[in-house]
């Protein structure tokens, strides 16, 4: 059985466009692979595949499996693939601690013990006693990392990131993508990486799929990443 | 040729007499809007303390009031508004909610909002008409069933209509109130970016309905506070359906209070007053109840959120609440429908289920009579809605020029003609009128209609007009445009759908209106709903059934046309214009 999360001949097109081909690849526990491509290239359709959200107005196919699993036919809340995106879409209505446990499983009980969970979870993120705080007071910096804890609480089974640190200023960027490429190689999730920045690949030392008509080969960043896959196109 | 004070887009230092007038406009709208509740409650409320100069009654006492809490129909009368406004209230919510929560992005819930405009624009009254008879002993949903299914050859001998529970009125109201909601809680949620946290939840694990309920309703809901507590005010004070779908004996408060209003005997309108005085009390109670229960349901739902439950697929969620949608539109369109098929029918006897002879004669009888009926509902629709939408622009486009933004308070003042019941504030509105003796004119018609229609136009231009992408108007005038020039050549057209939607649902409004035509026209206008109401008490199905048709047919003609207009390029708003 195939450990980690598989994508079979998975394509996303709207109407007779392609927008990626048939891409098949197995990113295994830890591993952190990256997709690269300029905007509208379709990547964010691909992780919206993948995790089940897809527009209906996009066409799209192909197999995905989690540990040699297929989730494909799985609505978005039963494949336990959590998603990290630009915004960090923190909802306004809920507290930090809120947001925190409404991705923690509900199994955690009682509710004393899911205050624990949370408060130690904000506590190791350098983020203790934010809980009481509305998300609207915090810095974009402390935001991204609620937003990535909110994830990593609800225990996925794969991560996607659908460029998390493109909104963030370049020295907190590189310390953000620090901390969330050391969370899903330390608890061994498959990672699934979107980003049209070179930095970001390079970072994430996984193989890298180029995708979109146009777009040249990072130079450096390309060749000093092990394992790096040829273009598809 | 544009100087450069004009390139401000507040308008700071624009030309100075063009924005005075502008700068006016919003008092001036408020005063028009306003004055005739204010000035309608105070005439309302003098009476009902005893004081009426004009009937030379000035001995201020309780004596209405005791002589309105003597009055035998009372407690039946107050009974049956408050179940059936309750009753329909919360259905109405809890279906347009459950409808979202577990319906949302299938194809069912696209085809449902495709709907809604045209559902929501056939007036109360033609749905109230129609449903009495898909409903009645002999109607449509009986002789589907009979003889072979029921076993009935002549009508069955239960009250399906005016029914002493007063299940019609609120089966009428749930029927007529759920699409409104549904489209509330809409645009609320277009608002509320609910994609992107539906998205999150689910990738969280959330089931379909639980990520609605919790991601998403949380937000949407103080944003439908206001339709909500419209809907409550409504349905606790509502005469035109009432009229034709509540039990008789005695009637729910409204009507009753009507019929006491037009009583031969002068005398019956202190109680009336009074009456209409308690109608608002009541009103007025309903909505802070329903604020404590929001509160109280907003405290267990914090609770619930953190809890972390993921709830289930929300397949029998959805079953149920897909069917109640389905069932409460068939009731519309077939009760409009039923009429189509009445006003053609020459021969339809019970139990066959479509007439045995046809004919045109009904429509060539009634023919002139509705044309003159159709002339004045339009000429004081087009009228209001016409004046409502200049009045709302003119405020919005102010608003946009001197950076305001309009505050919680001043969202309760728009939405006070549709917050107020239409009863506790007719009586005043018409001593105000023969006051400034306009009383049964076009100009005092219209106005009275314009206090309905405005708030209703400018609701639903206001999203968007201020979510139209301000770096249009922004260039405009950086390529040296003035700001009228921007309205008019640059924002008008791009809004003109908007504009043109706005229109036709201020002229649904006035088409459906039955209160106002009957206390401000003064006897001496007719419109299809007041023309449709006075037919329902008895006279042939055949001719109700053209009526209904009229009424129901020309609402929609604006909104075919503001339709049509979505065939041209679609106006870019922003949210649609980035990715």
């Amino acid at each position: 059985m195939t450990q980690g999360l598989s994508l079979e001949g998975v394509y996303v097109g709207v109407g007779e466009q392609v927008l990626i081909p048939p891409l098949t690849m197995t990113v295994g526990p830890g591993e952190v692979a990256t997709v690269m491509g300029p905007s509208g290239s379709g990547k964010s359709s691909l992780l919206a595949y993948v995790c089940g959200t897809l527009e209906p107005g996009l066409r799209a196919g192909g197999r995905v499996l989690l540990d040699g699993v297929e989730v494909t036919s799985l609505p978005p809340e039963r494949r336990r693939i959590g998603i990290l995106f630009q915004d960090d879409l923190l909802f306004p209505h809920m507290t930090v601690a809120e947001n925190l446990a409404f991705g923690l499983p509900a199994e955690r009980r009682p509710r004393a013990e899911r205050r624990a969970v949370i408060d130690s979870a904000l506590a190791e993120a350098g983020l203790a006693g934010f809980g009481d705080r509305d998300p609207a007071t915090l810095s974009g910096g402390q935001r991204a990392r609620i937003a990535l804890l909110r994830t990593l609480l609800s225990q996925p089974r794969a991560l996607l990131l659908d460029e998390p640190f493109g909104k963030l200023d370049a020295a907190l960027r590189a310390r953000f993508r620090v901390t969330v490429l050391d969370h899903a190689r330390r608890q061994g999730l498959p990672t699934l990486l979107v980003t049209h920045d070179a930095d970001d690949a390079a970072a994430a030392a996984g193989p890298v799929i180029l995708i979109g008509p146009a777009i040249e080969p990072p130079q450096g960043a390309l060749n000093s990443i092990p394992g790096a896959v040829k273009p598809v196109w | 040729m544009p100087t450069a004070s004009d390139i401000s887009i507040h308008g700071a230092s624009a030309s100075p007499r063009r924005r005075d007038l502008l700068v006016l406009l919003p008092s001036l709208t408020l005063a028009l809007f306003l004055a005739p509740v204010v000035a309608g409650l105070l005439g309302t409320w003098l009476p009902a303390f005893g004081w009426l100069p004009s009937l030379a009654r000035t001995d201020i006492g309780l004596a209405p009031w005791r002589e309105l809490f003597a009055a035998p129909e009372l407690p039946g009368s107050l009974r049956l508004t408050l179940t059936t406004g309750l009753a329909a209230s919360v259905a109405s919510l809890v279906i347009a909610l459950a409808f979202c929560a577990s319906a949302h992005g299938t194809g069912l819930f696209r085809a449902v909002e495709r709907v809604l405009a045209p559902v929501l624009a056939v007036p109360h009254a033609a749905v109230a008409l129609g449903l009495a008879f898909l409903l009645a002993p002999s109607g449509w949903l009986i002789r589907l069933l009979s003889p072979w299914g029921a076993g009935w050859v002549v009508p069955p001998d239960i009250a399906t209509v005016q029914d002493r529970w007063g299940l019609a009125l609120t089966i009428g109201l749930i029927a007529k109130e759920v699409p409104y909601m549904l489209l509330m809680a809409i645009a609320a949620g277009a608002q509320a970016e609910a994609k992107a946290g539906l998205a999150v939840a689910r990738s969280l694990g959330y089931g379909k309905t639980t990520a609605w309920l919790k991601a998403v309703l949380p937000r949407v809901y103080p944003q439908i506070r206001m339709p909500v507590y419209a809907v409550l005010a409504y349905s606790l004070s509502v005469v035109d359906m009432a009229l034709i779908l509540a039990p008789t004996t005695p009637p729910p408060l409204a009507p009753l209070l009507l019929r006491w209003f037009n009583d031969p005997d002068l005398d019956r309108r202190f109680a009336a007053a009074a009456g209409a005085t308690l109608q608002l009390l009541i009103v007025v109670g309903a909505i802070a109840v329903c604020r404590a229960a929001e509160m109280a349901a907003g405290r267990l739902g914090r609770a619930w959120i953190a809890s972390g439950r993921r709830g289930g697929s929300g397949l029998p969620q959805h079953l149920l609440a897909s069917i109640a949608m389905i069932g409460l539109l068939l009731l519309v369109v077939g009760s409009i429908v039923v009429n189509v098929i009445w006003s053609f029918a020459d021969r339809w006897r019970f139990p066959s289920v479509l007439p045995t002879a046809w004919t045109f004669v009904t429509w060539q009888h009634h023919g002139p009579a509705l044309r003159d009926l159709a002339i004045t509902t339009f000429v004081v629709a087009a009228a209001a809605a016409g004046v409502s939408l200049a009045l709302a622009l003119g405020c919005l486009e102010n608003e946009q020029r001197r950076g305001l933004h309009v505050s919680s308070r001043g969202l309760w003042l728009i939405y006070t003609p549709l917050l107020v019941p239409q009863l506790s504030f007719m009586f005043g509105l018409q001593v105000l009128l023969v006051a400034c003796r306009i009383d049964g004119s076009w100009v005092g018609l219209i106005w009275s209609h314009l206090v309905f229609v405005l708030p209703y136009v400018f609701l639903s231009l206001a999203d968007p007009y201020r979510s139209l992408d301000d770096r249009y108007a922004r260039s405009a005038l950086c390529l040296g445009a003035s700001p009228n020039r921007v309205f008019w050549r640059v924002k008008l057209p791009m809004l003109r759908q908007p504009v043109a939607v706005a229109f036709a649902v201020g002229f649904a409004a006035s088409a459906g209106q039955y209160l106002p035509t009957l206390f401000a026209g003064g006897g001496r206008y007719d419109t299809l709903t007041t023309e449709a109401i006075s037919l329902a008490a008895g006279a042939d199905r055949r001719v109700i059934g053209v009526h209904v048709l009229a009424q129901a047919l020309l609402p929609l003609l604006p909104f075919a046309m503001a339709l049509a207009l979505r065939a041209h390029r679609r106006p870019a708003v922003a949210g649609r214009s980035r990715t």
